[in-house]
């Protein structure tokens, strides 16, 4: 089947697949009556959680998994496997289902697609009851979709590719503490995007040293410097001199430009009651921003973005470990599932990609990230891994941002890849400037707004980019500098994870 | 010093042409431009005196150019600056805003310390040329 004609396809209501309608699966092979409770082993499909001809309601859950059966394991049996012990399933028949309303209980799989070029591979569609999931709590939601079904034998790997939230469901959560456009209103910055850098090195700095970077590179013109993920309390650096020297920066270099800066302390520690000290002290110092590991788990993250929307604060998220998961196409949980649960869960700022720096971004798949952190409704976009229509009922939008092994000659790269919504950090390609930090914060700033002014006078900045850039260096000598140093470095490695469908370009007529 | 806040404080001095193209595309975004200016400008000042109401339903620049310069005559020696507001759901707030006016001379900004418990300090940031009444602080 073309790929753009499964782009019109919509769930639910909509045609089913042709491998549906050509086989015995299309009909639901449900045992009914006494039979279904009778003692022993039932196959899955026969035990209601497949189920072809259900039509998800409104307020449905919707996981899309891509399920690998083991060899000579049928693949809707492998899915409506996937639909039991993913919801009220055990491995043999029990009398106890009666006692309950179990049918509604039932996740069900009503959908199950081969993958495009991928033999062995299945998206299976499995639609969930509102009831089975508590209300405001990721790890509830985490724990029912992902909590047991990933090392099920039958299966040789699983992915959670997608999942389609109910407004009904969306409604039962914060959302982000600040949101895109508050942020912005408290920094006072708009129409550009913001600029940031991560101090390094990342360990071994003291307290004052790191105040030293953070002040450069501040008042070199960034609007933000950032703690790294495992920068905590060590040895060389407990927090507490961190924060006040960062903060020393952060007032010294607002006095010195007149704009607002912000630095984010990371606060991520061994228990819920050290990261309420420090956050506590953050606030007491004037920080704008504190920053967490996604390692902390789903609760916590819940539980400081409920403190930080009580007190006035901008949550960072720092996706530590989720490489671990989300990187390989065959197993795992998707990145874009991840960061819908942290719109959710209610961070301000989530790492989401750079497409042309050192880490893993293929440009599609990073596009279906940033929308789902940015629009306030995503239509379903197959060519981006976007599998649902999603409706965020006017949670406040998540800032993406972008780091990692970017610099300021790819400013119109990054820009047309990631629009003006975005933080760009630039840690080594600020610090890294061979005339010093500020001079390298001075030249991200200038090739910026540069490129800003260019757009929106209508130029085809993408390919004037070099260009453009060049002008900006003519009256900026720390930008000339940086174009200099880093003309040649890309980093050009095939993608582990792409969309499975591409956009087939329609017939000219 | 050289108060950076806005979209191309980096950048030299936009010209009137540069001003206006600016303009031309919050215009043709449907947003509505306001000229706003300030003898404070401090960081977290936000609230710049308004010069007339934001230009609502305006499909050319000339029209914010003339009032910009009019605002120039009596406010010449402040900071001016251009904000464009999207009234768009889910936004609904600025979504360009940059200087096109400085006072000839910028003072800055003195940092102030007080020091309190614990290693910690209270920063006040203070204008040098807040000191000075409203109306009298850049010459």
């Amino acid at each position: 089947m073309p790929p753009n004609e499964l782009t019109t396809r919509s769930i639910p209501g909509q045609p089913r697949t042709l491998s549906q309608e050509s086989d015995m699966n299309m009909h639901s092979m449900t045992v009914r009556g006494k039979d279904r409770y009778k003692s022993g082993v039932l196959e899955y499909r026969k035990m209601g959680y497949w189920e072809p001809d259900y039509e998800p309601k409104d307020t449905d859950i919707i996981a899309l998994f891509r399920v690998t059966p083991q060899d000579g394991v049928d693949p809707i049996e492998a899915s409506a496997a996937v639909a039991g012990e993913s919801s009220t399933a055990t491995w043999t028949v029990v009398w106890t289902d009666r006692l309950t309303a179990a049918e509604k209980y039932r996740a069900k799989c009503f959908r199950v697609d081969p993958v495009p070029n991928s033999p062995g591979q299945y998206f299976a569609y499995i639609a969930y009851d509102l009831d089975l999931f508590e209300p405001g709590s990721i790890a509830n939601l985490s724990a029912s979709i992902i909590g047991n079904v990933f090392g099920f034998k039958p299966l040789k790997a699983l992915r959670l590719e997608d999942m389609r939230l109910p407004v009904a469901y969306v409604k039962t959560f914060q959302g982000p503490a600040t949101g895109i456009v508050v942020e912005r209103e408290r920094m006072d910055k708009f129409g550009r995007p913001l600029l940031g850098a991560t101090v390094k090195p990342k360990l071994g700095l003291s307290g004052r040293n790191y105040g030293r970077v953070v002040y450069e590179a501040l008042k070199g013109g960034l609007d933000f410097t950032k703690d790294d993920e495992n920068i905590n309390s060590q040895p060389f650096m407990h927090w507490r001199e961190r924060f006040l020297y960062c903060m020393e920066a952060v007032n010294k270099a607002q006095a010195a430009t007149g704009e607002i800066k912000g630095t984010y302390l990371n606060v991520t520690a061994g228990t819920m009651e050290d990261m309420y000290e420090r956050a506590e002290f953050a606030k007491e110092l004037g920080s704008v921003i504190i920053m967490i590991d996604l390692v902390i788990g789903y609760t916590a993250i819940q539980s400081m973005a409920k403190w930080a929307r009580r007190n006035d604060m901008i949550l960072h998220l720092h996706r530590a470990g989720h490489s671990t998961y989300t990187r390989q196409r065959n197993h795992g949980v998707s990145f874009r599932v991840i960061a819908k649960w942290m719109r959710l869960a209610g961070v301000d700022h989530i790492h989401a990609g750079t497409v042309v720096g050192k880490l893993e971004g293929d440009p599609a798949t990073t596009r279906g990230y940033y929308d789902i952190c940015r629009e306030d409704y995503n239509p379903i976009r197959l060519e981006h891994g976007v599998f649902f229509d999603q409706h965020w009922a006017s949670l406040n939008k998540l800032m993406p941002v972008a780091s990692g092994g970017i610099h300021a000659g790819q400013m119109h790269q990054l820009l047309d890849h990631l629009g003006e919504d975005v933080i760009l950090q630039f840690g080594g390609g600020t610090i890294g400037h061979p005339m010093g930090i500020q001079a390298g914060a001075t030249a991200n700033r200038v090739a910026l707004e540069a490129m800003i002014l260019a757009r929106n006078e209508g130029r085809d900045y993408l390919h004037e980019g070099p260009e453009i850039l060049a002008k900006a260096a003519e009256t900026c000598t720390p930008l000339k500098s940086a174009l200099e140093v880093w003309k040649d470095v890309t980093f050009n490695y095939e993608s582990t994870d792409m969309p499975d469908y591409v956009p087939t370009p329609s017939v000219a007529m | 010093m050289r108060v950076t806040q806005g979209c191309f404080s980096f950048l030299p001095d936009l010209t009137d042409e540069q001003i206006s193209r600016q303009v031309q595309y919050c215009l043709e975004n449907g947003w509505a431009v306001n000229i706003e200016f300030t003898d404070d400008p401090h960081p977290r000042n936000n609230l710049w005196e308004m010069w007339g109401l934001p230009m609502f339903d305006l499909r050319d620049a000339a029209g914010v150019m003339m009032e910009l310069n009019q605002c120039r005559k009596v406010y010449g020696n402040s900071y001016i600056r251009l904000s464009a507001f999207d009234s768009s759901h889910g936004w609904e707030s600025v979504r360009l805003s940059f200087i096109v006016n400085r006072p000839k001379e910028e003072p800055g900004f003195r940092l102030e310390r007080h020091e309190v418990a614990g290693r910690n300090i209270r920063y006040t940031t203070r204008s040098y040329a807040a000191d000075r009444p409203e109306g009298r602080r850049y010459g």
